[in-house]
């Protein structure tokens, strides 16, 4: 399924993430995967999406400026490609 | 800062690390990174490896690569595994197969958060059983199966690139395939036994460069654990880092408990600290000078001036050091050839060798391992076998 900024998303179950300087180390435990958050507001904004009823009160929420929303969903985009994040039902 | 200088500087705790549960081996590779083969009285304890994973856990490394030695040949080894994935510590451990009999295949196949890598050298058992022994072939083989039909998933296939299985790099993927697994292939490195087989085992100048356009060409779906990033001078980078880990994002804790900076440097040159002193791992891989020497920037030497350097970092640190070039010159193996150059300017009699050594003396080949071990009675035993204790 396509990412879809409209819809609720959430950190995947499986995920956890290790903070670091740049950011943090997302890890997947189904499937191994390795994925890096690498920015602290990317980290913010990922585990913001839960509290929020959409990928845009996400970004607003974590005060990602309008100039960057692009990058920011770009890259939610990729991290929902792996599964790193997943849509809520 | 980019990412990647991030991970130059290291990391609170590694990204990944290797740990060799046992010297003990029931093959005898002819290019065993860590000479291995007898156990060492020494090595750590259910207890104590249970210790180190309470450790891990704590500092949230998501995964570790278990090995050896054979790590299953512990009597051990399945609690040990059990603990880690109870602590959330994933498990990747590397086997002969050995001990991958269908009933601890399905158990494998339904415990999460481990996974299993086959070594296979050859994708014919003529090729493999060379370098990794009589019957190894087939032992690799009745693994997968075993765990194919167990139902177990992608489980991995890892080959190390000979001058002999270059050539077969399209047979070990339709090995894989067939059993549902996933390639891995890495880089033959002068470590352990290696540095006494590298010279005539290596691939030719030629072959890397068919590896390397290969590799380009399979992308992300074939796993190379970073190790061909000196490759990447010959044009566009391979899927990974591309730098070297040791000592920032990765490093290995041997059998006996002593930290490395990475699987392929088991020397004194490369030892940090060991898990038993205070602190524990926590504080090796915090606080040792050695990594912090190796954190800090490094310069690129004799490879400064060269074009190439910013694709291939002056390549691996253990293949420059075990073949007695300098640290910040050239890779043996560069793509350029200025590898080569160095090499023919080394005394071999200064070329450094490690002083860790398992390997087993008298018999050769492959010994069958079927009983549990416990501790050696004495240090000086030379059968993996000895004073071990059945059940």
């Amino acid at each position: 399924m396509d990412f879809d900024p409209e819809r609720p998303y959430r950190k995947a179950e499986q995920v956890e993430l290790r903070p670091e300087p740049f950011g943090a180390l997302a890890y997947h435990f189904g499937t191994r995967r390795l994925s890096f958050l690498k920015t602290p507001t990317l980290v913010d904004v990922v585990t913001g999406l839960e509290r929020h009823d959409d990928v845009h009160a996400t970004l607003d929420a974590a005060g990602v400026p309008e100039a960057q929303r692009g990058a920011y969903i770009a890259a939610l985009a990729e991290l929902a490609g792996t599964g790193t994040i997943e849509p809520r039902p | 800062m980019k990412l990647t200088e991030h991970f130059q500087y290291g990391l609170d705790a590694p990204i990944c690390l290797t740990w060799e549960l046992t010297y003990a081996c029931n093959l005898a590779c002819v290019h065993c990174l860590s000479s291995s083969g007898r156990r060492d009285p020494d090595e750590l304890s259910t207890a104590e490896c249970k210790a180190v994973i309470d450790e891990l856990a704590r500092m949230q490394v998501f995964y570790v690569n278990i090995g050896g030695g054979e790590p299953t040949v512990r009597s051990d080894f399945w609690e040990i595994v059990e603990y880690a994935v109870g602590h959330h510590v994933g498990v990747k451990f590397s086997t002969n197969g050995i001990k991958l009999t269908p009933e601890r295949a399905a158990w494998l196949a339904g415990t999460d958060y481990v996974d299993v890598q086959i070594s296979l050298d050859g994708a014919t058992a003529d090729v493999n059983d060379e370098v990794r022994g009589p019957g190894s072939y087939d032992t690799a083989i009745a693994a997968m199966r075993n765990l194919h039909d167990a139902g177990f998933g992608e489980f991995k296939i890892s080959v190390v690139m000979t001058r002999h299985n270059v050539d077969q790099l399209d047979d070990f993927k339709a090995i894989a395939d067939r059993f549902g697994a996933q390639l891995r292939i890495t880089r033959l490195r002068p470590s352990g036994r290696g540095a006494d087989t590298w010279h005539e085992l290596r691939p030719t100048a030629a072959q890397q460069r068919r590896l390397y356009d290969w590799l380009v060409a399979r992308g992300e779906s074939v796993l190379t654990g970073d190790s061909f990033f000196h490759l990447s001078a010959y044009g566009e980078a391979l899927p990974g880092l591309n730098l070297c880990g040791a000592g920032r994002v990765v490093c290995l804790i041997d059998p006996v408990g002593d930290v490395y900076a990475c699987p392929f440097a088991i020397h004194e040159e490369f030892l940090a600290g060991n898990v038993r002193s205070d602190g524990g791992f926590v504080h090796v891989w915090r606080d040792s000078e050695l990594f912090a020497d190796l954190r800090r920037p490094q310069h690129g030497g004799a490879c400064t001036s060269c074009g190439y350097y910013d694709s291939c970092q002056g390549g691996c640190m253990a293949a420059k050091f075990f073949t007695g070039l300098p640290l910040d010159g050239p890779d043996p193996e560069c793509v350029r050839g200025f590898g080569e150059q160095a090499l023919a300017g080394v005394d071999g009699a200064s070329v450094p060798r490690s002083e860790v050594d398992h390997s087993r003396t008298g018999k050769q080949g492959p010994v069958p391992v079927s009983i549990g071990m416990g501790p050696p009675d004495r240090a000086c035993d030379e059968s993996p076998l000895a004073g071990m204790r059945a059940g």
